[in-house]
């Protein structure tokens, strides 16, 4: 039987981002990228003291400020108006790249057009004649922190799944992505291929395969597997 | 007695030539140095190239420059914003060359400029459209080789600055400013606040005056010039 995606309790996109905060260890340095990773900054546990890293030169990132204490000079990747922890530190930008390349943070959250079997990461360019390219730092992170993760919409508005075989969108980085969470699952990229590791009530991991188009192995803990 | 201090922005850009390449800190507006740009657009160099990490927003600064028509090309990190719309047009009717540089890349480019390193490997941008054509395997890992970036001039914006040309910061303004300062033959700096030899902690001096060769006092004190909201603009 074929999954019926509009019976299915999708995650939202406030859904997802708790659920990849719940990932993040105490004492994680994190980057969270542009657009729909930002929003994992609002779900991280109380009570864990997780180190925000922004590109532009902050480690120790707090929360946006309060209406009318914006400052101009403190702002985000996003170049959204935000805060500055006590312990926070400001770097310039090759030592802000430093800690990306260098492997000194553990983890990234970056948005992706796809995602291959093989951790291919496409995120920068639709590759259209007439788009702009613009790359931020997209592939410093992809390549750079410990662990890459992917956050996003397991299909397209048109219903094409965004885990591929191979990716058809220009690449942001070769095998950089070690997890992947959607609206449906969460998938780690082993060298033995894709795993599911969770997946929403009512769908089952060939159902999921069946959707993606790639090959899924269950790799489920026992008390979840056969949800 | 060595002061770099000039009377004006305008004394301090007289000499730039047409066909410079001009470093231009920022972040969007965080940092971008207005007061200097405006400077250039009133001295007339032309046929500029211009390093920074965006495109210009709005209609002013980095933007007012584009649409003097004084910039042939541009290396950046992220043209394409929500206000990009100055760089966008030029770019959609042929009028302006664009280099995509990987953001790390760029910054680590024009410190190699500033440190005096030929060329490094950099693994960021490996097997992507953004990657030249020598590569090399280094312990397993595939890196590509990137060349330094070399200014002409650097326009950076500092918080603070005395007539040695020592720097410091504000925040996240901070940004390209240090590296831009080494990797420029001539670097100028607006600051919102001169100060007196010695003032600045010389353990906390974030660009030694070694990277300086002239400074400019703006009048729009810290924080840097009030941005409208439509100015920092989200991404897109």
């Amino acid at each position: 039987m074929s999954a019926n995606l509009t019976n299915l309790a999708k995650l939202s996109r406030n859904g997802m981002a708790e659920r990849v905060a719940r990932d993040i260890p105490e004492g994680a340095y994190v980057n969270l990228g542009i657009g729909l990773p930002t929003l994992v900054a609002n779900f991280l546990p109380k009570g864990r003291e997780i180190f925000l890293h922004t590109e532009n030169g902050l480690l120790g990132m707090g929360p946006a400020p309060a209406k009318g204490k914006e400052d101009p000079d403190l702002i985000n990747a996003g170049k959204q108006p935000v805060t500055e922890l006590p312990g926070a530190a400001f770097f310039h930008h090759a030592d802000s790249f430093a800690m990306m390349r260098g492997g000194h943070l553990d983890i990234c959250v970056l948005g992706a057009f796809q995602v291959s079997v093989a951790g291919d990461l496409a995120n920068w360019h639709t590759g259209e004649p007439d788009a702009i390219p613009a790359v931020g730092g997209a592939m410093d992170l992809a390549i750079g922190a410990k662990r890459t993760f992917v956050m996003m919409e397991h299909l397209t508005k048109v219903g094409e799944s965004k885990i591929v075989a191979t990716c058809t969108y220009p690449l942001t980085a070769k095998a950089c992505v070690a997890r992947i969470y959607t609206d449906l699952a969460v998938i780690d990229v082993t060298t033995k291929g894709l795993v599911v590791r969770d997946i929403v009530p009512g769908l089952s991991v060939s159902d999921l395969a069946g959707l993606s188009g790639v090959p899924l192995a269950d790799g489920r803990e026992p008390a979840a597997a056969g949800a | 007695m060595i002061d770099k201090i000039k009377a004006s922005a305008a004394e301090a850009l007289a000499d730039v030539k047409d066909g410079s390449t001009v470093m231009i800190g920022g972040f969007g507006t965080a940092g971008m140095p207005f007061v200097l740009i405006d400077a250039l657009i009133a001295q007339g160099a032309k046929n500029l190239t211009v390093v920074a990490n965006n495109a210009g927003n709005g209609d002013t600064g980095l933007a007012a420059l584009l649409k003097a028509g004084r910039v042939r090309k541009i290396l950046c990190s992220f043209p394409r914003q929500s206000d990009s719309w100055v760089f966008d047009g030029l770019y959609r009717a042929g009028k302006i060359e664009l280099e995509v540089v990987p953001q790390g890349n760029l910054a680590e480019r024009i410190r190699a400029a500033g440190a005096g390193i030929g060329a490094f490997y950099c693994p960021t941008g490996y097997g992507t459209l953004l990657a030249g054509d020598e590569t090399r395997r280094i312990n397993g890992r595939d890196y590509v080789l990137e060349y330094p970036i070399c200014g002409d001039v650097a326009l950076i914006k500092a918080h603070k600055g005395d007539r040695w040309g020592n720097l410091v910061y504000r925040k996240t303004a901070r940004n390209f400013g240090p590296v831009m300062a080494m990797g420029a033959k001539t670097t100028v700096a607006e600051v919102s606040e001169v100060v007196e030899l010695g003032t600045l902690d010389p353990e906390a001096i974030v660009t030694p005056g070694i990277f300086v060769q002239r400074i400019v006092k703006v009048a729009n004190a810290a924080p840097s010039r009030a941005t409208s909201g439509e100015r920092r603009c989200r991404q897109t």
